[in-house]
C-alpha cells in the first residue's frame, strides 16, 4: 500500500524542492496583491503589484529601453575601471611591504568615506558628464575587489612560492602563473560582490545628477508621486542586478570551472 | 667514506630566524656533514627540530646564518639548477592538467614548453605509474597519485639532487608504504642524490643508505647512522633483522630523554 504512495511524494518532493524558489516569489506577490486589495492601501502609498504592472504599460518600450542603457553603461563602466585599477593595486599590496603599509591605510580611508556624502561634491567637481557617475561607480565597487584579490593573492601555497623561487622564475611569472590563477576564486567572489554595488553606484549617482537612467526615473516619478512607475523601475534594476550577477558566475563557470566552490 | 664524489656539504651551520632586536629561534647549530653523490640520506627527527631549515639551505632559498652549504664545491648562493623539490603536499595547480602540471616547471622558468618536454612529462608519468592519467585533472587523481605527479614534477628538468620534505606523511598509512617502495624503485631506475625529511623511523630506514638523526630544537645532529641493508629492499626487509635492530635502536635514541 504504501509503495504506491511513495513514487508520488518523491515526485512532490523533487519538484517542490525544484520549484521552491519560483512557487515562494509567487506566494510573497499574490497575499501582496491580496493585501493591497483587501486593506484597500492607497496606490501612492503601496502600489499592488497589478498596478505596478500598469504603470510599466505606461511607458514606452523606448523610453525603458533609454533609461535600462544608461544605467546599465554607467555601472558597466564603472564595474570595468574598478577591476582595472583593483588588480594592479592588489598585486602591489600582496608583493610589497612598502605599499601595504603606506597605499592600504589610504585606500581604507576612501572606503569608509560614505559615498552617497561624497558624490554631490564629486558631481561639483567633475561636471555632469558621464564621468563623476562612472567615477562615483568605481569608487563604490573597487574597495571589495582590492582586498579580496589581496587575500588570493596572499593565500597562494608557500611551496608553490618557494617552488618558483627554486626555478629562479621572474617575479612577474610568479604573479602570473601562480600567485593570480590560485586567487581567482577570490577574484570572481568579489567581482560577483562588486556586480550589484556597480548597480547600486551608478544608481546613487544618477540620484544626484543625470536626466536619464533608472535612478533619475525613480527621482522623477516619485517626486509625482507616481510611485507604481518607481517600483516598476525598481523591478527592473534588481532584475539588471541578478543578470549582471549570473553573467559573472557562467564567465567563471565557462573560463575557470576548477575555481568554483567545492560541493561537498 | 665512500668513493663517490661529494653532492652536498655542510660545514658548521648555523640557522638563527628572528628579527634584529626581536625574539630570535635558533633553527639549526653547528651542523657538519657531507653527501655523497646518489645517495639516500633521510633526515629524522622530531617536528620543529630545523629538518625543512636543512633542506631549504640545500635548495638555497635560504642562506646560512653562519658556516657554508657547498654543492658540488660549489657554495650555496641562490637555487641551482641540480635541485628538484618534493613537498608535503602535492601543491599542483588545479586549473592544468596532470601532464601541464609535470611540465610546468618548464613553463614557469623558460615561458614556453617544448615537445620534447612533453616527451620527457610522459616519460616520468611513465615512471610513476600514471601513463594513463596525462589528461586528466587535478581533482580527479588521489592524495597519492597527486604526489606521484609532484615527483614526476620535480624530475623533469633531470635534477642531480632531489629533495623531499616529508612527501608522503600527508598520506594514509597504506599509501605511504605503497609510495616508498615506488620512490625506491624510481631511484633505481634514475639515481640521485636523495635529502629525505621525514618523522618516520620506519621509512627513514627502509629507504636510505644513512640516516642523519636530529635533537629537538636547536636541531643539532645527534648520530649519523648506516644502513646495513641490502639493496634491493623489499617487504621483507620489513622484518629483517637488521632492520628491527636499528629502528629500535633509533626509537630508544629519540625517545631516550623522555626515559629514566
Amino acid at each position: 500500500m504504501a509503495k504506491a504512495l511513495i513514487p508520488i511524494r518523491d515526485w512532490l518532493l523533487l519538484w517542490g524542492d525544484r520549484f521552491a524558489p519560483v512557487l515562494t516569489f509567487a506566494a510573497l506577490i499574490a497575499i501582496w496583491e491580496a493585501a493591497c486589495r483587501i486593506f484597500d492601501i492607497p496606490r501612492f502609498l503601496l502600489p499592488s503589484p497589478s498596478y505596478i504592472v500598469v504603470g510599466a504599460m505606461d511607458q514606452t518600450v523606448a523610453t525603458w529601453a533609454a533609461n535600462i542603457w544608461a544605467t546599465v553603461k554607467i555601472a558597466f563602466m564603472g564595474y570595468i575601471l574598478a577591476i582595472v585599477v583593483s588588480i594592479p593595486i592588489s598585486v602591489g599590496l600582496a608583493l610589497s611591504r612598502f605599499l601595504s603599509r603606506t597605499v592600504y591605510p589610504l585606500l581604507v580611508v576612501i572606503h569608509s568615506t560614505p559615498v552617497v556624502a561624497i558624490a554631490p561634491i564629486i558631481i561639483v567637481v567633475m561636471g555632469t558628464s558621464a564621468l563623476p557617475r562612472v567615477f562615483i561607480t568605481f569608487l563604490i565597487t573597487f574597495f571589495p575587489i582590492v582586498v579580496t584579490t589581496t587575500a588570493g593573492l596572499m593565500a597562494t601555497p608557500q611551496e608553490l612560492i618557494e617552488l618558483s623561487r627554486s626555478l629562479r622564475a621572474t617575479r612577474a611569472r610568479e604573479v602570473l602563473h601562480i600567485r593570480l590563477p590560485y586567487a581567482l576564486p577570490y577574484i570572481f567572489s568579489a567581482l560577483k560582490i562588486s556586480s550589484t554595488l556597480a548597480i547600486v553606484g551608478a544608481v546613487v549617482a544618477e540620484f544626484i545628477a543625470a536626466e536619464r537612467g533608472l535612478g533619475y526615473f525613480i527621482e522623477l516619478q516619485t517626486s509625482f508621486l507616481k510611485i507604481n512607475q518607481g517600483f516598476a523601475a525598481l523591478v527592473l534594476l534588481v532584475t539588471i542586478s541578478l543578470c549582471f550577477f549570473q553573467v559573472i558566475g557562467l564567465i567563471q563557470k565557462t573560463f575557470a570551472p576548477w575555481s568554483l566552490p567545492k560541493k561537498q | 667514506m665512500t668513493e663517490k664524489p661529494l653532492a652536498i656539504r655542510f660545514e658548521d651551520v648555523t640557522q638563527i630566524f628572528g628579527k634584529p632586536g626581536g625574539k630570535s629561534t635558533t633553527a639549526l647549530d653547528g651542523m657538519t656533514f657531507d653527501i655523497a653523490q646518489h645517495e639516500f640520506i633521510s633526515v629524522l627527527g622530531p617536528s620543529g627540530c630545523g629538518k625543512s631549515t636543512l633542506l631549504r639551505l640545500v635548495a638555497g632559498l635560504v642562506m646560512p646564518t653562519r658556516g657554508k652549504v657547498s654543492i658540488y664545491d660549489m657554495p650555496v648562493t641562490e637555487p641551482r639548477d641540480e635541485i628538484g623539490l618534493v613537498f608535503q603536499r602535492p601543491t599542483l595547480l588545479p586549473w592544468f592538467d596532470v601532464l601541464s602540471n609535470v611540465t610546468f616547471p618548464m613553463k614557469h622558468k623558460y615561458g614556453r614548453v617544448d615537445a620534447a618536454d612533453k616527451v620527457r612529462a610522459q616519460e616520468l608519468l611513465g615512471l610513476v605509474g600514471l601513463s594513463d592519467f596525462a589528461d586528466k585533472r587535478i581533482e580527479e587523481l588521489s592524495g597519492g597519485m597527486q604526489q606521484r605527479v609532484a615527483i614526476a614534477r620535480a624530475l623533469l628538468h633531470d635534477p642531480d639532487i632531489l629533495l623531499m620534505d616529508e612527501p608522503f606523511s600527508a598520506l594514509d598509512a597504506l599509501t605511504r608504504d605503497e609510495m616508498s617502495f615506488e620512490l625506491l624503485s624510481i631511484w633505481t631506475q634514475r639515481p640521485k642524490t636523495v635529502v629525505f625529511i621525514t618523522h618516520s623511523i620506519q621509512e627513514a630506514v627502509l629507504l636510505s643508505d644513512r640516516i642523519i638523526v636530529m635533537t629537538p630544537r636547536p636541531g643539532k645532529i645527534r648520530e649519523i647512522l648506516p644502513v646495513p641493508l641490502a639493496r634491493p629492499r623489499s617487504v621483507d626487509t620489513l622484518s629483517d633483522p637488521a632492520f628491527l635492530e636499528l629502528s629500535n635502536y633509533i626509537r630508544r635514541q629519540l625517545f631516550s630523554h623522555n626515559v629514566a
